[in-house]
């Protein structure tokens, strides 16, 4: 029966992602060091502007302390208990499906991508990071042929040093916050992707990352450069085997937009939780930006976030170029113990510059939901314009939704708006849905998806059908 | 004789712990338009919900057969999904999803537990066409959100097209013509009369004799202080409109009634 008692009811949730996969692994001993770092990038066979690059961060980082202004709270992280570097035990590196770890493959169908039915399918092109290191990249011949990269971070390390060293840490610094120095230190693998100039990428680029070793801090580097004219779209799908222990995962993530350039980026990501009394799960610390670095470029980011324990995360916009478009379309959902503190910051610096930021935060349990927004438009950025939308949605009585925004304009030409609410999911409205002959649950997926729509209409259409039927798993046993 | 679709035998219930029905009696067959009105404060739209299944109102003795079923026992949705259908006095706002979207869910979850084929989008927009043509309505809000931003008259039509899509059994109507214009009225009563049929059985709850103007009842209850105090025709509500309740009223039993003017 539904009823506002009804609502909070929260049962626990089995996460459905949480098997662990057995294979044999090659790691690092735990602890961060410089000669753990020298370590990591001599597996890697790393060129040495990257050691370098590595040891500069690390050295900065030892500077810095722990950001504290989030509004989540967890025990202090050992760093030095961290393992940061596990990979599965290959002979060599893969060069062909045929060559993967058929329990690898299996894991990966396990997980809802069938990395050959994609690539014959959905013309996905996939590079999946399993742990540290990428073990698969399909389409990859296809793309090369448009003069498209995607591949690893470290092979992309290998094969285009150059592009690595004009770009890497222009976006993000690796001095910028205490988390992207740590990843910038010790990450492993991630994405890289190069789209040239006047090329529309065809299909959809997709990676799909995983967290399977115990004891394992992922720590992922991804970079994706538009040259001019160019168009991309990026999937990022995210799971992470169950374990009591909480799990670190830092991951930096650069976009490069040139001149009429257009990246569009989306994420699921729906990493362990933790359990009902907040045992385990992982703290998913990122930073995302991108640049708008061209006239008439855009960059748009969209998350679906339903997992972590904690989830701190601001992918943000640098709009340089002058009217440069950034867009930000969030779906935040927390439930039981879960604490997400995520938005975005637009920075307006080229004129008539525009940016919107839709919103939306659902908190269920004893969930904290938080909005964190920063709009600044500069004093020469004149002729600007900011859309803010920030709604929370409450499920119970003992969640808490919070909203940060924060509007600095310094030029009297430009236009900000903002709008924000919080409502709960009624009685009456759920009443009204049964009297139609729709149970408690469908009324809420119902009720749900139209407060999200906005955002799951930016998302390509298969996604957007995963991100729902995400949501209603997440709050199963929420209402009734 | 036509079968019984609704059977309330001495019917009690309460609301926030406090008694408003006070044994109500009332047999519905197919076919049949009945309407029962009342002042303010009677019970008109406690009897609604009961009959609906709303939380918070609570049947505390009598009983309810719908259909041959103990209605009392079943949830909400299982009474939605037998047929019976309550257009609300005010129909809540449901943002971000459409009319369309909602409608196409209602109808496909009542499909579904009648054992029938759920409709795909083509069909679903076929028989949108036709049930709109049948109601004359202008279908513009169809794909609005949900009730959101809608005027009093587009929410009532909302609710009459829901009738017409959900084809029920019983169709209650709360109060469907407060807060109406009267060409907004003339319109849902033209919906109400499109949907009258044999098989169809109807229980209008109002307020005022008004609608009874556009939609002839077969029956007119009146009920007062949670008790069916009058039956009779269709001139009952005519009395009623020109009489006021007052003289229906049982001395000493005034516990809710309002004053009214004799």
């Amino acid at each position: 029966m539904t009823s506002e008692n009804g609502i909070h009811d929260l049962a626990r949730r089995e996460y459905k992602y949480g098997f662990a996969t057995e294979i044999e692994t090659e790691s690092a001993p735990p602890g961060l060091s410089e000669d753990s770092i020298r370590l990591i990038s001599s597996k890697k066979n790393e060129p040495a502007f990257m050691l370098e690059w590595r040891l500069k961060a690390y050295r900065h980082w030892l500077t810095m302390t722990e950001p504290k202004w989030a509004k989540v709270s967890h025990p202090p992280i050992d760093y030095q208990g961290i393992i940061y570097y596990s990979a599965p035990k290959t002979e060599r590196r893969p060069k062909s499906l045929a060559e993967v770890d058929p329990i690898l493959l299996a894991t990966y169908r396990k997980l809802g991508i069938p990395l050959k039915e994609q690539e014959m399918l959905a013309g996905v092109a996939i590079d999946a990071v399993f742990d540290s290191v990428s073990v698969a990249t399909t389409y990859k011949e296809h793309l090369a042929k448009l003069g498209i990269i995607f591949c690893a971070f470290s092979e992309a390390v290998q094969n285009h040093p150059e592009l690595v060293r004009k770009y890497l840490g222009t976006v993000v610094p690796y001095a910028d916050n205490f988390f992207a120095a740590l990843n910038s230190a010790v990450f492993s693998d991630g994405s890289f992707c190069y789209i040239p100039k006047g090329v529309r990428c065809p299909m959809e680029l997709s990676t799909y990352f995983r967290i399977n070793a115990p004891q394992i801090g992922q720590f992922e580097r991804t970079l994706i450069i538009a040259e001019e004219g160019s168009y991309v779209s990026y999937l990022e799908g995210c799971t992470a085997t169950m374990r009591a222990e909480h799990q670190l995962h830092a991951a930096v993530v650069e976009l490069i937009a040139l001149d009429r350039a257009q990246i569009k980026y989306a994420t699921v990501q729906n990493w362990y939780p933790g359990d009902s009394e907040g045992q385990g799960g992982v703290y998913n610390f990122v930073t995302k930006r991108g640049i708008c670095a061209g006239v008439d470029s855009r960059i748009s980011w969209t998350q679906v976030e339903v997992g972590s324990a904690i989830t701190w995360k601001y992918p943000s916009v640098i709009l340089r170029g002058d009217s440069s478009i950034g867009e930000f379309y969030s779906v935040a959902l927390t439930t039981n113990r879960q604490q997400a503190d995520t938005g975005t910051k637009m920075i307006h610096l080229g004129k008539n510059s525009r940016s919107t930021i839709v919103s939306k935060g659902i908190s269920a349990g004893n969930a904290q939901n938080t909005y964190r927004g920063l709009v600044t438009i500069l004093k020469k950025a004149t002729g600007c314009r900011n859309y803010t939308q920030c709604h929370s949605l409450l499920l119970g009585d003992r969640c808490g939704a919070h909203t940060f925004p924060s509007i600095e304009v310094r030029n009297a030409s430009s236009q900000v708006e903002h709008e924000a609410s919080t409502t709960k999911i009624g009685e009456d409205q759920i009443f009204y849905c049964r009297q139609r002959g729709l149970s408690s649950e469908d009324a809420v997926s119902l009720i749900l998806n139209g407060f999200c729509h906005e955002v799951f209409n930016e998302l390509p259409m298969e996604f957007a059908v995963e991100a729902q039927k995400l949501l209603n798993v997440r709050l199963e046993g929420t209402v009734g | 004789m036509p079968d019984v679709i609704l059977e309330i035998r001495e019917l009690q219930a309460s609301a926030a712990g406090k008694e408003i029905l006070r044994g109500v009696n009332l047999t519905i067959r197919a076919g049949e338009v009945h309407a029962v009105m009342g002042p303010n404060a009677s019970g008109k739209s406690t009897l609604a919900y009961v009959l609906a299944g709303r939380e918070g109102y609570e049947a505390t003795a009598g009983t309810v057969r719908y259909a041959g079923n103990d209605l009392l026992a079943m949830p909400s949705e299982a009474r939605a999904r037998a047929g019976l259908f309550l257009a609300f006095q005010y129909p809540v706002e449901i943002p971000g999803m459409t009319t369309l979207q909602f409608l196409k869910a209602a109808l496909n979850s009542l499909r579904k537990h009648r054992g029938l084929e759920e409709l795909d989008a083509i069909d679903f927009l076929a028989l949108v066409r036709e049930r709109v043509q049948l109601l004359d309505v202008d279908a513009d809000f169809l794909n609005r959100p949900l009730n959101a931003g809608f005027s009093g008259g587009e929410k009532k039509r909302n609710e009459i097209l829901q009738m017409a899509f959900l084809d029920p059994k019983l169709a209650i109507l709360a109060e469907t013509d407060s807060g109406l214009d009267i060409d907004a009225l003339k319109i849902v009563a033209g919906g109400v009369n499109a949907l009258r049929s044999q098989d169809r059985a109807m229980l209008l709850i109002t307020h005022y004799q008004r609608l009874l103007n556009f939609v002839v009842p077969d029956y007119v209850h009146v009920l007062l202080n949670g008790r069916i105090v009058k039956s009779g025709g269709k001139e009952l509500a005519v009395r009623v409109e020109e009489r006021g309740y007052g003289w229906l009223e049982e001395p000493g039993d005034r516990i809710f009634a309002p004053k009214v003017t004799p």
